[in-house]
């Protein structure tokens, strides 16, 4: 039995159907139709200030969820202003669904007013997007868009709906099969391929694990704890990874790559097998492509095919999705150790060594001054306070790098930043996302002191909906990671990355309606924090640390990654 | 060197961009492109015709089988095909040397579709090469303005076409949940 309804109410009809109960967004003139009918609709609208941050806002929701986050933005400004939060998730390949509004069918190619070929431009900011011009289509369309943003490589999808669309009447029938003849969703791994890998790992003298968000995107974490733990090999996890083996694991090595750990990337340089599970081989994690891993045969599970042997040739590629394919590898590993017996594997005795070895010869920990607030004492605090369970948020830059150095992570879809595209602006509207998904959780927006000034029109909202966020600024007065590039390759000549006149915080929060501070001595640290934790509501935490400090180890670009800066080089004395 | 591609792809607004943003977005120029429908008028077959180090193309192919709109992309460079181009072409000839072109047009196998006192203009299908050669040939009697079709391939094995069946949104909801997503 069909309904005459306006497609305002059909598409509200059709995101209630996939479950939708919050939406980020921003009104405008298009979408006028959309919102009359929001007005009388169960889901939840969330205002945020400017359409980039309800893009990132329904990332924070979608990354602590794995549900599909929703945002909207009107025509013309509103969806240009989508795109940086759509290539962001696209990068990191995070289910999200934008509507946007377009004006109507008959004045597209007019110039008419807000009028911008959105459809266009970002149709390489998302995994599929579509225009609706025609009513009819418009059920069809949003649960195709749902099903491509979750399925498969999750990622961003953007439908464009003309406001003739929102404003049509139609018989409403709710579609219950989608079909997408071109769509294709490996799942299942090739089963010879699934038993010759398990074959290799038995075999493999310094096998490790080198895990991504592949992980954490496809809720695949027991499953690769359960073979870490069934293999005994370490595991390392990429910066989008953590988590996705807890932190405080046994097997867990840390993180590799760039600023990754001494012992993650000579685990890395050393091994010989390199069990690659939701990975692409990311130019911050392999360093110089020729010289990554060079002993190691390389054994790739993903889920996107266009993934194998992108970067590094896989000697044994699986595709397919590691939920499903973690558990074959460990029947088959079962399976081959009881026709052959347990083997005793003195060299994965002597690997493990050698791997504690490198752990405790250059370990990450923390470093304090009496005098002054390090960076790295900032991180162990908030690690003492969360015990790896808190939700943390952060930008991009040196605080994010301390943040995934310091902080544990002991369960996946704790630890959001911006790892593929690397957006600054993007911790705090992606916290209010991850706090409206876990309104109990404890969430640190860990930010920079140049990123949080890119996102503070949100506070605004963290205020109107109560929202208990606390941001802890990392302020080190600088751009710190760009000031950081100059100083060691570009002969400290600093060109714009001194950033003075910040808010002064107590006032700055205080103009919003809720509490900030700044902290500068150490021995007050553990206090200020206690404090905005014991606040109820949202907390500006301005923390000033140390103006030039450098995040290492570092593998300067275009290096090997076992050609690692462990810390400051000192001044070669003149003879 | 240049790669011949041949995709089977949903006949919708868009689809064309997705193909070539593709190869822009990774810095490749397209030598030509010819797209037209098939025999399901729901379907266009599109020949890209490209210049690509040969490393690259495997991910070509793979980058364009992700797109949603696209049913197939078929690497047409190494295996069994025949590539074909026509071009059409404006001769203007003086009196003495008509009879020289027309010999020529015949040994490539070109047809005469229009002739004036001014010239001829001439028809060839062939492939890539031999067009170049007949072009080339065709200068040396004077001004000519041609047009290229651009490549159209056909492989000449039987692929099998693998679509994705329909899904029930009842199987989606069911599958989100074994996967643990509430």
């Amino acid at each position: 039995m069909s309904e005459l309804m306006s497609g305002a109410k059909i598409l509200l009809e059709c995101l209630g159907r996939e479950g939708v109960d919050v939406i980020f967004g921003y009104p405008g003139g298009v979408t006028l139709p959309f919102y009359d009918a929001l007005y009388e609709n169960p889901i939840r609208h969330v205002l945020v200030r400017h359409e980039q941050n309800a893009a990132f806002a329904a990332q924070g929701y979608a990354r602590s969820t794995g549900k599909v986050g929703v945002c909207c933005a009107t025509s013309g400004p509103g969806a240009t202003n989508l795109v940086t939060g759509l290539v962001d998730a696209m990068m990191d390949s995070i289910p999200i669904v934008a509507l946007t509004g377009q004006v109507s069918t008959k004045l597209i190619g007019t110039d008419a007013f807000q009028e911008a070929d959105t459809f266009g431009i970002t149709r390489s900011a998302t995994k599929h997007n579509y225009l609706v011009k025609n009513i009819k289509d418009l059920p069809a369309v949003i649960h195709e868009a749902f099903y491509i943003a979750a399925s498969g490589r999750p990622g961003p999808v953007l439908v464009d709906v003309t406001k003739d669309v929102f404003m049509g009447n139609a018989y409403y029938e709710p579609v219950n099969s989608i079909h997408l003849p071109g769509y294709k969703v490996y799942t299942e791994g090739h089963t010879g391929q699934i038993r010759r890998a398990a074959q290799m790992m038995l075999e493999a003298e310094r096998p490790l694990v080198y895990a991504g968000g592949g992980i954490v995107l496809g809720n695949a974490h027991e499953e690769l704890r359960a073979i870490v733990e069934l293999l005994d090999v370490p595991a390392v996890c990429t910066l989008m990874g953590l988590g996705g083996l807890p932190s405080d694991h046994p097997n867990f090595i840390s993180m590799p790559g760039m600023h990754g750990s001494f012992a993650a990337n000579m685990a890395m340089s050393g091994a010989d097998l390199l069990i690659a599970l939701g990975v692409r081989f990311d130019d911050r994690v392999t360093g110089r492509l020729a010289a990554f891993a060079p002993h190691a045969k390389i054994i790739h599970v993903d889920i996107d095919p266009a993934e194998i042997s992108k970067n590094r040739n896989a000697d044994l590629p699986i595709v397919g999705d590691l939920k499903n394919v973690l558990p074959k590898l460990c029947a088959n590993v079962q399976e081959i150790r009881s026709e052959t017996g347990d083997q005793e594997r003195p060299a994965l005795k002597r690997w493990w060594k050698q791997i504690r070895d490198w752990k405790a010869e250059h370990p990450l920990k923390p470093v304090f001054s009496t005098s002054e607030i390090k960076p790295q004492h900032l991180m162990a605090e908030i690690d003492r306070i969360s015990q790896g369970r808190a939700i943390v948020t952060t930008d991009v830059g040196q605080h994010q790098m301390w943040a995934a150095q310091l902080i544990r992570y002991n369960a996946p879809r704790l630890w959001i930043n911006s790892g593929g595209l690397g957006s600054m602006g993007f911790g705090l509207p992606s916290a209010i996302g991850a706090q409206f998904a876990n309104p109990d959780q404890l969430v640190f927006s860990i930010v920079g002191d140049g990123g949080f000034q890119m996102s503070l029109p949100e506070l605004a909202t963290l205020m109107n909906y109560g929202l208990p966020v606390k941001i802890i600024v990392m302020n080190n007065g600088y751009l710190g990671m760009v000031r950081q590039w100059q100083e060691l390759f570009y002969n400290n000549r600093l060109c714009s990355v001194t950033l003075d006149s910040f808010p002064e915080p107590e006032q700055l929060a205080g103009a919003y309606g809720f509490k900030g501070r700044t902290v500068e001595q150490p021995s007050e640290l553990a206090d200020a924090l206690k404090e905005a934790i014991e606040y109820n509501g949202p907390y500006l935490l301005n923390v000033r640390v140390t103006p030039t400090e450098n995040v290492y180890p570092m593998v300067p670009a275009g290096g090997a990654i076992n050609e690692m800066v462990l810390g400051p080089v000192q001044p070669t004395p003149v003879a | 060197m240049l790669q011949i591609i041949s995709l089977l792809m949903e006949n919708k607004a868009g689809a064309l961009m997705r193909v070539t943003g593709l190869l822009t977005a990774r810095g490749y120029n397209i030598d030509s492109l010819t797209v037209a429908r098939t025999l399901d008028p729901g379907l266009s077959r599109m020949t890209i015709a490209v210049e690509i180090e040969s490393h690259g193309r495997r991910q070509l192919i793979k980058q364009m089988n992700k797109l949603i709109n696209v049913l197939q992309a078929t690497d047409l460079t190494d295996g069994p095909s025949v590539t074909r181009e026509m071009v059409l072409m404006r001769v203007r000839a003086a009196q003495e040397v008509r009879t020289a072109i027309l010999k020529e047009a015949e040994i490539f196998g070109a047809r005469i579709v229009d002739s004036t006192t001014d010239g001829f203009a001439l028809e060839a299908t062939g492939d890539i090469e031999k067009l170049d050669e007949l072009i080339n040939i065709m200068r040396t009697y004077g001004d000519i303005e041609v047009t290229r079709s651009g490549a159209v391939a056909v492989s000449l094995e039987a692929k099998k076409l693998r679509l994705s069946p329909p899904v029930l949104r009842s199987d989606v909801s069911i599958s989100e949940e074994k996967n643990g997503v509430v």
